[in-house]
């Protein structure tokens, strides 16, 4: 007996019954496609993740103040603010003096640029008529653009010159600019910003959705012409430092610490009154999560798989029931037990691996559509694990059917009915 | 026989029992039978049912092994063997042919026929060859291509006979044969095997029927597990008796 022919005689007792193999490879199928497909949606939900964490900027670190409660204004539209519970007697705002603080080369040499940053809620834009409700107004310096990975993609940015006369510019996001002019180029227009004149010089590239939010229905003004005009000069929401290098990152971390605790007065083991978001970090836990959040979406679809599987030692089972009398004629004839364990454990092998290959095939067809949103990325890994622990389904479900039918008895066998 | 040596017998039984269960509720199927078969003879082994023929067969067969006593298979002892050199000699030495004719469904008469030769490990081209020779044989060269249930009963016996004697078998054993089979059927079966007689094989048939234990040289009775009767119908190394009779 070679191999070609047990698998011959494997393929003869499957196509002997159909319906039987067909639902029974559609349990492997399913298992299959199920690990690839939630494995590629796990993946592709954490690259997404990845993505719009590097579009918030590299080598960037984010200072939020750390206190709860505070008037209007106070941290207007920051991040996560509000979230620790209890205020504390001697919280000190992020002030313009902490960023300039910061910016001092002497005294925090790995940092590359210091943004001071205001935002400003609820603020509604209009241009002859059309109005737009601003989703985030930022008033900042000029380095805001570069640390932040956002790039004007028409006219300008604005300059430090801006900054210090508090000029009325303003650099608008691509969901403003279209909400605002349509087709009509809004370089030079004139518009206003909860009444006051702002004149556009820029409009920044697309950056695409974030998930949460639209990245791109924003504005940006010189910090100085925000707090004039629209938030009024009290704390700064956040101070957005770049470092010099992904290297520097760590060493900038300290530095703004060591400056800031000093300018606050935070002595040895006090709380400090302020945050460090550091996005390496950041990104870091993030996808662990995303890691873990993959493996259970895999550890899920395993389980369907070893459902199937013992779907196939099921219909093994039955398959060899009824063949008991064939088994029977087969060993009367000569057939010696390993050549019968051959051909079952062949069926059963055939069987997985019909249903690895289709899922397999199922689950690249799948990925191309967007599952929940999320596009799927298809690890290779995940369809050679997932063929593999197939094909070893096949072998271990079918190993107890095969052998039970090579311990069959012939006589016994011979006169089952 | 016309060699100088006589050829070590093709059965060689010598007390042979075979006891079912123990103890108070132990069946003795077989109470000591000695029995001894010539290469060439043609025996029909006759019994009622409960009589041990079954038993007997499935042992000269090596289907099953003896209690106690000795048993050589052409010369092999059988009871030193394990199960894969039972299959084995069950391969090369054996050709069953059995009253259901046990033919594998959704296999041509053809694959069937071939199927020991593929246990026995003979590549396919040398199969076939031999194959379509014993279909050949059997009078089925048209049928080769059928599945079982495409054949009628005397047909899948006569696919069965080839199936058996494929291997060329140091011994062909039949049980009950013609016992589906009509008449017509039944007696053109037992036209092979007294062909396959008359061409010098060695056959034990097993049956409860006068009327075909007629075509054998030797009929032996069993009853209790012993045998009661050993009639020579005619010599181990002439025809057949009823040959002229079923060829004419």
């Amino acid at each position: 007996m070679t191999a070609a022919e047990i698998v011959r005689f494997a393929l003869r007792g499957l196509t002997a019954n159909k319906l039987r193999s067909a639902l029974t490879t559609l349990g492997i199928l399913i298992g299959v496609a199920a690990v690839i497909l939630l494995v590629a949606v796990g993946e592709g939900s954490s690259q997404r993740i990845r993505e719009n964490i590097q579009r918030l900027g590299a080598n960037t670190l984010t200072v939020l103040p750390s206190t709860t409660g505070g008037g209007p204004g106070r941290m207007p539209g920051g991040y996560r603010g509000g979230e620790r519970a209890g205020p504390r007697a001697q919280a000190r705002d992020l002030t313009l003096e902490d960023a300039q603080a910061l910016a001092d080369p002497a005294r925090a040499p790995s940092v590359k640029s210091v943004s001071p940053v205001v935002t400003a809620p609820g603020q509604t834009a209009a241009y002859e008529g059309a109005s737009h409700s601003i989703g985030q107004l930022v008033g900042t310096h000029p380095s805001y653009f570069a640390a932040s990975n956002k790039p004007v993609a028409k006219g300008t940015y604005f300059f430090n010159d801006d900054v210090l006369a508090a000029r009325k510019v303003i650099v608008l996001g691509r969901t403003v600019a279209e909400n605002l002019f349509g087709t009509v180029d809004p370089i030079g227009k004139q518009i206003t910003v909860s009444g006051v004149p702002f004149t556009v010089v820029g409009v920044l590239k697309e950056s695409g959705s974030s998930g949460f939010q639209d990245a791109d229905d924003l504005a940006i003004a010189p910090l100085s012409a925000v707090q004039q005009s629209l938030t009024g000069f009290g704390p700064l929401g956040q101070i957005l430092v770049q470092a010099k290098s992904a290297d520097a990152v760590d060493s900038a971390q300290q530095e703004i610490a060591q400056v800031l605790n000093e300018r606050h007065g935070i002595t040895n083991g006090a709380t400090p009154d302020y945050r460090i978001l550091n996005q390496a970090a950041l990104q870091e836990t993030v996808s662990e999560a995303a890691n873990t959040f993959t493996v259970l979406l895999g550890a899920v679809a395993a389980i369907s798989l070893i459902v199937g599987g013992i779907g196939i030692t099921n219909i093994m089972l039955v398959t060899v029931t009824e063949r008991t009398r064939e088994i029977g004629i087969r060993k009367a004839i000569g057939a010696p037990n390993r050549a019968i364990l051959g051909q079952f454990l062949a069926e059963a092998t055939v069987l997985s691996l019909l249903g690895g290959l289709l899922g397999v095939a199922v689950a690249v067809i799948g990925a191309q559509f967007t599952i929940a949103g999320v596009k799927p990325v298809i690890v290779p890994g995940s369809i050679v694990l997932a063929l593999g622990v197939s094909v070893a389904i096949g072998l271990f479900f079918g190993a107890y059917p095969a052998g039970r039918a090579a311990r069959l008895r012939p006589i016994e066998a011979l006169r089952f009915e | 026989m016309s060699a100088p040596i006589a050829p070590a017998p093709v059965l060689d039984l010598r007390q042979v029992t075979k006891v079912y269960g123990a103890g108070e509720t132990a069946v003795h199927a077989l109470r000591g039978v000695t029995l001894t078969v010539e290469r060439g003879d043609y025996v029909a082994i006759m019994g009622a049912s409960g009589s041990g023929k079954s038993t007997l067969m499935n042992i000269i067969g090596c289907l099953d092994v003896p209690t106690s006593g000795t048993y050589l298979l052409d010369g092999i002892d059988v009871r030193a063997l394990n199960e894969n050199q039972l299959a084995l000699v069950r391969n090369r030495k054996v050709g069953f042919v059995f009253q259901a004719f046990n033919l594998i469904p959704r296999m041509t008469a053809l694959a069937n026929v071939e199927l020991p030769l593929a246990y026995g490990g003979i590549k396919a081209a040398e199969r076939r060859r031999r194959a379509l020779a014993a279909l050949r044989m059997v009078g089925l060269a048209d049928r080769v291509g059928h599945q079982p249930n495409q054949l009628s009963g005397g047909q899948q016996q006569r696919v069965a006979v080839a199936r058996a004697i494929v291997t060329a078998p140091a011994l062909l054993l039949a049980d009950e044969p013609t016992g589906s089979l009509d008449t017509a059927s039944g007696r053109e079966v037992m036209r092979i095997f007294d062909r396959l007689s008359a061409s010098g094989r060695t056959i034990v048939l097993i049956t409860h029927e006068p009327d075909i234990a007629a075509h054998a040289k030797r009929v032996i009775r069993l009853t209790d597990g012993r045998i009661v009767e050993d009639i020579r119908r005619s010599p181990v190394s002439g025809p057949p008796p009823r040959l002229a009779e079923v060829t004419s």
